[in-house]
């Protein structure tokens, strides 16, 4: 159950980029607060503004105006350095096109992030081992994601993700590639994840069905703009 | 990121695109291969020339002469002490000489003009005494023959125009005898009770002395190829070599015997035009100069002519090693091309790679790294291939000179820091080709790099 200090608090944010001479809001004065361990829905139309909001949240971009506070620090005044280590820390990502590094294999792919947070070798395998079973995936350990179907694939990506334990995970369209019957498989294993460890959980996605059936919060956006946001009844907890 | 990691990684995506960064390596490989040739034959042909002088015993040895033997009737004094009394060059300062420290050996110098008659034949030559260190110097390396079998040999080491001119085929006559006609200086009967009685070359005793023509026969043993009693005081080049005691019991007139005769040095007193002062090495004869001349003489050495053929050396390796870079800056380029195109074909993952955590910086040093590793394999590769390149072109030299009747030499050389320089220079190199690409990386913005297909 989401508790009452917020995870993620976004206090009118905006994002505008130069097109020429004209400017584009992509996100335009969000604000919006996210509890821990909620699992969030960011709905809306393509060019809504909602994947420029997750890459904000994410702090791989940088708002034009506005605060991010996530888990207690204002993204804006990171340094660059330093959003590269809440990026490594404190969230993982996933994403519509899986993103695995197809000359990796899945343990490598999976052990890339305890690379880049500089967990000791020794650590790694079980680290690995761990993050790849619960995506149920350690038979397929040794194998290349062009090896796995793309459900296989998302489940690594997750897995990925989770290796260095954040305490928030970002999901760019995770069933966009994938049909629904698997969509829905990943979207439950995301849920199950989210109990066992406790994690806030903000994705993106076109597909209302499924956030109305998996997200506790649904937050809908349309040019740039937050339009609505309510709680979903009846989510499975 | 940890190094080792770094480095896993880097070997990793460089074998990803194995063909284009092994050729990207090779054109690294062949900068440093034609950088290191270029300076291995300037280093072995400087090595060959100081070989050849040092040979010539020019740069480690002094040439002393008494202050009055060059300068005074009227021309002008060079030397500021020269209005100071001058020392007589006597067996006391060659005891002297020899006393100092880093001196080898001191020996006067034997040198006449003479008569040879082979097969009934004269011929007109200049002789010269030899001291047995001269079997050590290397300048009667390769010869044929042997060189004289003791210090006080009665046999001659000719040189090979010499050997040329009485033979067309001078080995034939390795072991064949000639005859020395020369000119024995003999003392005078008023005088002759005065003279020492081992009395020695250039030696002379006032009172004056006669000349009577003398022969000597002597069993040829050796022929040699270079020219190894050239130089300064040489009076042109010897054409028969003989052993330094030898020539010195000959007691064969000299030039300078006449001067001597006129130069009031005392009726029983040994003295000398010059003396021959060897030191250790070239690097004591500054010192040792300069000590001898305070001693009240004259001195002389080549040790000028030794600077300015390094100063030549490091002007001639310079020109060397610019040409030589000029393949390595072409390979330079062709780093900056691959990590490029390595760019643009690893935007996605880039982009991954900043999204899991890596920070610009971690992004930056993959790319050097993987730039270094091509350098250091280049650099490698590199300095084998050059070497390889320069003993190929003292192999051809040494066919072409086979064929000329000539010694074999050795053109290239590649010393230790010529191999530790041409790796550090690759890496460095191959460091600085990929800082545009590895800086360009770092800044590709995490969001347009995923968006990439």
């Amino acid at each position: 159950m989401p508790t009452a200090d917020p995870a993620i608090q976004l206090d009118r944010v905006s994002r505008h980029y130069a097109m020429g001479d004209t400017s584009v809001r992509a996100v335009n004065e969000v604000s919006l607060s996210v509890a821990n361990n909620e699992f969030l829905a960011l709905l809306g139309s393509s060019g809504s503004g909602k994947s420029t909001l997750l890459n904000l949240i994410a702090g791989l971009d940088r708002p034009t105006s506005g605060s991010i506070i996530a888990r207690g620090r204002n993204l804006a005044s990171l340094s660059s350095l330093e959003l590269a280590r809440y990026r490594c820390h404190t969230i993982g990502m996933i994403f519509q096109s899986f993103n695995l590094l197809p000359r990796m294999t899945l343990e490598e792919n999976v052990e890339l992030p305890l690379r880049l947070a500089e967990v000791d070798r020794a650590e790694r395998p079980a680290r690995v081992r761990e993050a790849l079973e619960h995506v149920r995936l350690t038979h397929r350990i040794g194998h290349r994601p062009t090896q796995l179907s793309g459900g296989e694939q998302q489940r690594v990506a997750i897995a990925r993700a989770l290796v260095n334990r954040p305490k928030i995970l970002l999901a760019d369209e995770p069933t966009g590639n994938l049909d629904t019957a698997t969509g829905e498989a990943i979207l439950a294993l995301l849920r199950e994840l989210q109990s066992q460890l406790g994690m806030t959980i903000v994705m993106v996605t076109h597909e209302r069905p499924l956030a109305e059936a998996f997200a506790d919060h649904l937050a809908t956006m349309g040019d740039g703009k937050l339009l609505s946001t309510f709680a979903v009844k009846g989510v499975p907890q | 990121m940890k190094p080792r990691d770094l480095t896993d990684l880097a070997l990793r995506n460089l074998r990803e695109a194995l063909l284009r960064n092994a050729l990207t390596t090779l054109g690294v490989a062949v900068g440093v291969a034609s950088l290191v040739a270029m300076l291995s034959l300037g280093v072995g042909l400087q090595q060959l020339a100081a070989k050849r002088l040092s040979q010539s015993g020019l740069f480690d040895t002094i040439f002393v002469t008494p202050k009055n033997a060059f300068r005074g009737m009227g021309r002008p004094q060079r030397d500021p002490d020269a209005d100071k009394p001058g020392r007589s060059l006597d067996d006391t300062a060659r005891r002297e000489f020899e006393a100092l420290p880093n001196v080898i050996e001191v020996y006067p110098q034997v040198r006449f003009f003479t008569e040879i008659r082979f097969n009934n034949r004269p011929y007109a030559a200049v002789v010269a005494g030899m001291p047995d260190s001269s079997r050590n110097s290397g300048a009667f390396d390769g010869m044929q023959g042997t060189f004289f079998s003791s210090a006080a040999a009665n046999v001659p080491i000719l040189q090979i125009e010499f050997a040329k001119d009485v033979s067309d085929k001078p080995s034939s006559i390795l072991g064949q005898e000639l005859v020395l006609r020369y000119a024995e200086r003999q003392a005078l009967p008023s005088t002759a009770a005065n003279n020492d009685a081992s009395a020695n070359p250039g030696e002379s005793s006032g009172g004056g002395f006669s000349v009577v023509p003398k022969e000597l026969h002597l069993k040829i043993v050796g022929i040699v190829e270079t020219e190894p009693a050239a130089g300064y005081g040489g009076y042109g080049n010897a054409r028969l070599l003989m052993p330094l005691a030898t020539a010195s019991t000959l007691r064969a007139a000299q030039v300078n015997d006449l001067r001597d005769i006129v130069h009031d040095s005392g009726p029983a007193k040994t003295t000398y035009a010059s003396l021959s002062v060897r030191a250790k090495s070239p690097s004591q004869v500054e010192a040792l100069e300069a000590t001898i001349k305070k001693m009240g003489f004259n001195v002389f050495s080549l040790l000028d002519a030794s600077k300015s053929l390094r100063t030549f050396f490091t002007v001639f390796d310079s020109l060397l090693g610019i040409f030589g870079c000029l393949a390595l800056a072409v390979a330079t380029l062709g780093i900056v091309n691959t990590l490029v195109m390595a760019i643009l074909e690893r935007r996605r993952e880039i982009g991954v790679l900043k999204a899991l955590g890596a920070a610009d910086a971690d992004v930056q040093q993959l790319f050097f790294v993987e730039a270094g590793v091509m350098g250091f394999f280049g650099g490698v590769f590199g300095v084998l291939l050059g070497w390889m390149l320069g003993r190929a072109v003292t192999i051809g030299t040494n066919l072409y000179l086979q064929r000329q009747n000539l010694n074999p030499i050795e053109l290239s050389y590649v010393p230790w820091w010529l191999t530790i320089s041409g790796l550090v220079f690759a890496v460095l190199v191959s460091l600085a080709a990929g800082l545009y690409p590895a800086s360009r990386a770092a800044k590709l913005n995490p969001v347009d790099a995923l968006r990439y297909e």
